[in-house]
């Protein structure tokens, strides 16, 4: 008993870790069907920035000021510099943005070196709680606060406001969208600040559990990505669902199958693609 | 035995009826035009009869089959074939190569890999005989892309006409053509073989009735009149509804 | 027409007689070009004339690798049986890919050939007991062949593999000529319209996407004779990137660009990981400037220079 909670618990929190990212990746493919390749960068940049700032200040929150204010400068940048030039255009996206993906991915190996590093907890959150055998660790609580308060939030951001009803529109048809004078060229850009301000935070709360190390931004894409799948492109309810799915998959396949780990994830991935191949709550 | 019938054909997208009890029937060798304002489901028609869309409801009968079912194309090898309003023409290719996928396309080779389709002589012949029947033998080594867009609207006829078809729909020929491109393009539609039966959607109520036998009025999803085009022309229902919220 | 023959026929004059030239080290580099053309081209055909493009092609050029890898080590190294097991495995693989891909278009078939090519990097990675997980298999043998010269030397494993290539360059020459490799082009500029003319699209994508994997699969069968080796890295989403991008390069939709996409990628790895060690961010610089400056790639930017806008 003890077993399977423990690990639905570690399974929950890194599922509402993988709904940050998968949020972000599907919030930016709905509006501008754009898939994000970089978005995995955006983690590991969040996690290294942030293991910086830890060091140079020792506190938790400026780190995670420090790592998302940076990763979210960085999505700006590339959107209004790189990304806006190939709209619709799926192919010189995926090679603009993996390009993008292999330039974090050395320049962080080159600046912090290749040694897996974890991100120092808040200390209040350094404790267990203890409920007759099981051991809480109030970290991995935290961490599915944090998924739930944001999840709220961009539930709230998407059905009750006019920045909401921007996306949507913008969702549905972006040709429309323009001819009722939304500001699509805004719009998009900070919608993409978003996501990569979502993939950045991201990156400090997965710190003291994930890690940052030299191919965690491939991994975290491609967990990303099957969520995604599963959920739905463009779907803020499929990132969630998708999310959860897959958290709580890789983690009884990684403690019952060690061998097949990965597989676990894949195979009910592609047994959803076989039956609806836009994932369960994606449009067409 | 009617060339293309259609019953009690229904189609609903996103909760709007775009088409709704729709019935008609041609006959071979018939040409039918379908008239009504914008958003009454003419290209809708013409989206299901050819297979693109399935209905909600409805038959739709080729020749007395039932290829309500039928995938797109399936139905172009039974005689069926269409022109589109919004040019899908291959853009990056020679309007040769376009015709010759055209001819290819009803051709047994049509799946063959380990032969270059240039030993086959008489795909070449039939593209070449068909440009020049048409006179666009002088474009055949240009880029569709680079074309008028009067030679595109013939380009796009001359790919339905590539199969012989028996069934030919034509979804606005002459929409975007000056006044003497639409007379070349409907000296084109009038040369058309006989015994090709013809439905045509056409904006401009002139042209459509100068080419066609029959006229089928569709407003907002239905069927408001039918029957031969002299009758139509004067049916004051038409005018009202037709010419009245018609600009043009 | 002729003038092509002819130019093609100097081309593999200029191959046959390389040996002659180069170093033994310089002729392992060209090896390596020129499986990875042949890579890149079985990609083309998917990308550059089916409008298809796949990020998880490296999948059926690593499982050809794991299959020939495995026989040859655990079963015996007989190059008439496992040459071929490798090549129907990755087209089996495809075939059984393609059925899922297919469903989808644009982003999702991205998305998905990706994630199923994760599928199998998975599976290489954790099943270490048959593939020896992320150490890979190491000293696979090098083909036996009923021939005076053995494969174990450079010359003759060059000459080889320049076989192969030279094969798979005149098959799939005769694949984009053929009426089949026509109708692939006519779907990638409008399926739409292919479908009202009559054509069965989604077959021709499909033998489009089974050749693709074909091809990969050969490439792959080659690779793991020349390395000696396969780990998961060939299965890896960098490997399949890197397909895409030597097509991009070297002009997607002509017949030999990925070729020379494949020599630029393999000699430029070459030389700038010899003086230095970012090597990968040098790579990740490339595909921006790519995808910037020559998406049309080499063949399109030479092409734009003699006049000619479509290569």
């Amino acid at each position: 008993m003890t077993f399977w909670i423990t690990q639905a618990l570690n399974g929950i929190s890194f599922g509402m870790l993988l709904f940050l990212l998968a949020a972000g990746l599907s919030l930016i493919y709905g509006l501008m069907r754009m898939l994000n390749l970089a978005h995995g960068s955006y983690y590991i940049l969040g996690g290294y920035v942030g293991l910086a700032a830890m060091h140079a200040t020792g506190s938790f929150v400026l780190a995670a000021l420090a790592a998302t204010a940076t990763v979210t400068v960085v999505g700006v940048l590339m959107e209004r510099f790189f990304l806006r030039r190939f709209p619709e255009q799926e192919l010189p996206q995926a090679l603009l943005t993996f390009g993008f993906l292999l330039i974090f991915a050395d320049l962080s190996l080159w600046i912090w070196g290749g040694t897996p590093q974890t991100l120092a907890k808040p200390e209040i959150f350094e404790r267990s709680i203890r409920v007759g055998t099981i051991v809480f660790p109030t970290y991995r609580l935290f961490v599915i606060g944090v998924g739930l308060v944001i999840g709220l939030g961009l539930w709230w951001l998407q059905e009750g406001t006019r920045l909401g009803a921007m996306i949507r529109a913008g969702v549905d048809d972006a040709e429309m969208a323009r001819g009722t004078g939304v500001n699509v060229s805004l719009l998009s850009t900070a919608v993409f600040a978003l996501g990569a301000f979502l993939a950045g935070l991201g990156g400090i709360i997965g710190g003291p559990f994930v890690g940052v190390y030299p191919g965690a931004d491939f991994e975290i894409l491609e967990m990303a990505l099957v969520v995604v799948i599963i959920g739905g492109l463009g779907s803020l309810k499929g990132a969630f669902v998708g999310g959860l799915v897959v958290g709580l998959l890789d983690n009884f396949g990684k403690a019952l199958f060690p061998e097949l780990a990965l597989f676990t994830v894949f195979a009910p991935m592609a047994i959803i693609l076989a039956i609806r191949p836009t994932g369960l709550f994606g449009a067409r | 035995m009617t060339a293309l019938e259609i019953d009690n054909l229904t189609h609903t997208f996103g909760g709007l009826t775009a088409l709704a009890d729709v019935s008609l029937a041609v006959a071979p060798g018939e040409r039918l035009a379908i008239i009504g304002p914008n958003g009454a489901g003419k290209t809708t028609l013409f989206n299901l009869i050819t297979g693109i869309f399935r209905p909600s409801a409805g038959r739709i009968r080729l020749f007395g089959r039932d290829v309500t079912r039928l995938p797109v194309h399936r139905r172009a090898r039974l005689g069926l074939a269409r022109t589109f309003q919004i040019s899908t023409l291959f853009p990056k290719l020679t309007v040769l190569d376009s015709v010759l996928l055209a001819v290819q396309g009803l051709d047994p080779a049509r799946f063959v890999l380990h032969r270059r389709r240039a030993s086959y002589g008489h795909l070449r012949e039939r593209a070449e005989s068909l440009l020049s029947e048409w006179s666009l033998a002088d474009r055949a080594h240009q880029v569709t892309r680079q074309l008028s867009y009067g030679e595109q609207r013939q380009v796009e006829l001359i790919l339905a006409l590539a199969g012989a078809p028996k069934v030919l729909l034509l979804d606005e020929p002459t929409a975007g053509l000056s006044p003497a491109e639409t007379a070349s393009v409907a000296q084109m539609i009038r040369r058309f073989s006989r015994e090709t039966t013809i439905l045509l959607i056409e904006h401009d109520m002139d042209v459509a009735l100068d080419l066609v036998d029959r006229v089928t009025v569709l407003v907002q999803g239905r069927v408001l009149a039918e029957g031969e085009k002299d009758a139509i022309r004067s049916d004051p229902n038409v005018a009202a509804i037709y010419f009245g919220s018609d600009d043009a | 027409m002729s003038a092509r023959v002819a130019s093609g026929t100097a081309a593999l004059a200029v191959l046959i007689a390389l040996p002659v030239v180069l170093s033994s080290y310089q002729l392992g580099l060209v090896t390596k070009m020129l499986i990875f053309g042949i890579f890149a081209m079985s990609l083309d055909l998917l990308l550059g004339y089916a409008g298809l493009p796949s990020l998880g092609h490296a999948a059926y050029f690593g499982v050809a690798a794991y299959t020939v890898g495995l026989l040859a080590l655990r079963v015996g190294n007989n190059v008439w049986i496992d040459f071929p097991a490798g090549l129907a495995v990755a087209a089996a693989v495809s075939a059984l890919f393609g059925l899922f891909a297919l469903r989808t278009r644009g982003s999702y078939f991205l998305m998905i050939t990706l994630a199923l090519g994760q599928v199998l990097w998975g599976i290489a990675f954790g099943w270490r007991s048959l593939t020896g997980g992320d150490d890979g298999l190491p000293s696979v043998p090098r083909p036996r062949l009923p021939l005076p010269w053995p494969m174990t030397d450079g010359v003759p494993f060059y000459y080889f593999v320049l076989a192969f290539f030279a094969l798979a360059v005149a098959a799939l020459a005769l694949i984009v000529s053929s009426p089949f490799g026509r109708a692939l082009v006519g779907i990638r500029e409008s399926e739409r319209r292919m479908e009202v003319l009559g054509y069965d699209v989604w077959r021709y994508k499909y033998a489009a996407f089974v050749l693709a994997g074909l091809f990969a699969g050969l490439a792959g069968n080659l690779f793991v004779y020349f390395n000696g080796f396969v780990s998961p890295s060939y299965l890896s989403l960098l490997f399949s990137a890197s397909a895409l991008l030597m097509v991009i390069l070297g002009g997607s939709g002509t017949l030999l660009g990925p070729a020379i996409g494949a020599a630029v990628i393999v000699g430029l790895e070459n030389v700038i990981s010899g003086y230095m060690e970012r090597w990968v961010l040098v790579l990740g610089v490339i595909y921006v400037l790519v995808t910037l400056f020559a998406p049309t790639g080499l063949v399109g930017l030479v092409g734009r220079r003699l006049g000619h806008g479509d290569a």
